[in-house]
C-alpha cells in the first residue's frame, strides 16, 4: 500500500487535471484511472469571467484528493506565496512544489527549489517536489524536510519516458524507504511500467491521458500498466543474460547423440 | 488610487484588499490573494491597507498537471 507523508493511498497514479477536452472527458478519465489524487492549480481570477469556482464545484464533484501545484512559479518566493494561497483554498497542507527555470525545458530551478522546500516544510506543508534526477539535488530536498521525492521521466509533456534510468536507479538504490514518483514526461502507458518495475511507488501523469486519442481508454491502459509494473516489481524480475538458457529440459531431448569427436 | 491587478493597471477607490475583493464581486468567492509578492490570508485582508502601485493576485481553483 503506498504511503505519503501517513496516508494510505489507494493508487499508485497520480493524475492531472489540465488539458482535456471538457469536464466530462476529465471526469471519465479520472474515474477510468483509478486515481486518488488529482493535481490541480491557482491562476488568475477575473472578476468577470470568475472561471476558478465552476471549476472549484468539478473539483469537488470528483471526491479525490485535491494535490495543488506551484507551476509556473519561478523563484522560491512565488512558490511559497502560491503554496500558502493554495492551502488556504484547497484546504490541504499538501503541495506539489515547482520551480521552473526555463520555457523550453521547464526543467525544475533546484537552488529555488530547495529553498522553498525548506520555507514550506518549516511552515508545516507536506511538500512532495518535482525534481530531476540529481542525487545531489534529492539529498538536500530530503534534508530541508521533504519525505516524498518526485523525479521527472523527461520534460513536461514531452511524451519521451525515462530519459535517464540509471539516475533514477540511482535515487531508488539511495532512498530505499522514500516514496519516489516519477513525474513528468511520460507518454505511454509502457513508460509508466518501466518506472513501476524499477521499484518506484507510483507515477504522475497528466498530458499523456489528457492529449491522448481517447484519453478515457488511455486512463485505463494506464492504469493497467501502473498495476502490472508495480505486480512484476514485487514477484521478482528475473536478470537478463548474455547467452541463452533453454527453458524447455534438456533430458530426454529426442534424436540427441553424445558427440564423441570433439 | 492605481494598482496593478493580475498583472493589469487598475483604478481603484477600496482602501483594503477586503473592500478590493468585494467590489470586484469576490466576497465569498473560492479566490485566494496576494500583495506584493506575500501571501494575504483571507481572514486578514480587512486590515491589508492598499497603496499606490501596490500589486494584488487574486487567484482561484483551475486545472493542474
Amino acid at each position: 500500500m503506498l504511503k505519503l507523508y501517513g496516508t494510505e493511498i489507494s493508487s499508485r497514479m497520480l493524475l492531472g487535471t489540465a488539458g482535456y477536452a471538457s469536464p466530462d472527458i476529465l471526469r471519465q478519465a479520472v474515474e477510468a484511472s483509478g486515481a486518488e489524487i488529482v493535481t490541480v492549480s491557482l491562476r488568475r481570477e477575473s472578476a468577470r469571467a470568475k472561471t476558478g469556482q465552476g471549476f472549484w464545484a468539478l473539483i469537488e464533484e470528483l471526491g479525490r484528493r485535491v494535490l495543488p501545484n506551484t507551476a509556473g512559479c519561478r523563484t522560491a518566493k512565488e512558490a511559497i506565496a502560491t503554496a500558502q494561497m493554495a492551502r488556504e483554498v484547497f484546504g490541504t497542507n499538501w503541495i506539489k512544489l515547482e520551480v521552473i527555470a526555463n520555457d523550453d525545458t521547464l526543467q525544475p530551478e533546484v537552488f529555488g527549489l530547495v529553498e522553498a522546500a525548506a520555507t514550506l516544510s518549516a511552515d508545516g506543508f507536506d511538500v512532495l517536489p518535482y525534481t530531476t534526477e540529481d542525487l545531489s539535488v534529492a539529498e538536500r530536498l530530503v534534508g530541508a524536510g521533504c519525505e516524498v521525492l518526485m523525479p521527472w521521466g523527461s520534460p513536461i509533456g514531452s511524451a519521451r519516458g525515462l530519459a535517464n534510468k540509471s539516475g533514477l536507479q540511482t535515487l531508488r538504490a539511495y532512498f530505499p524507504d522514500t516514496p519516489l514518483i516519477v513525474d513528468a514526461g511520460l507518454g505511454a502507458p509502457s513508460h509508466a511500467a518501466e518506472a513501476m518495475e524499477m521499484g518506484y511507488d507510483a507515477v504522475l501523469l497528466n498530458t499523456a491521458i489528457a492529449k491522448a486519442d481517447d484519453p478515457v481508454k488511455m486512463a485505463k491502459g494506464f492504469a493497467r500498466a501502473i498495476e502490472a509494473g508495480r505486480l512484476a516489481y514485487e514477484a521478482g524480475i528475473i536478470e537478463p543474460r548474455d547467452m541463452a538458457s533453454p527453458s524447455t529440459p534438456v533430458a530426454g531431448t529426442p534424436f540427441f547423440k553424445i558427440d564423441t569427436a570433439s | 488610487m492605481q494598482i496593478l491587478l493580475n498583472g493589469e493597471h487598475f483604478t481603484t477607490e477600496a482602501s483594503s484588499l477586503d473592500e478590493l475583493c468585494e467590489a470586484l464581486g469576490f466576497a465569498g468567492a473560492k479566490v485566494a490573494t496576494a500583495v506584493n509578492g506575500c501571501f494575504v490570508a483571507a481572514t486578514a485582508r480587512a486590515k491589508m491597507c492598499l497603496a499606490e502601485a501596490d500589486e494584488v493576485e487574486v487567484v482561484a481553483p483551475r486545472q493542474g498537471g
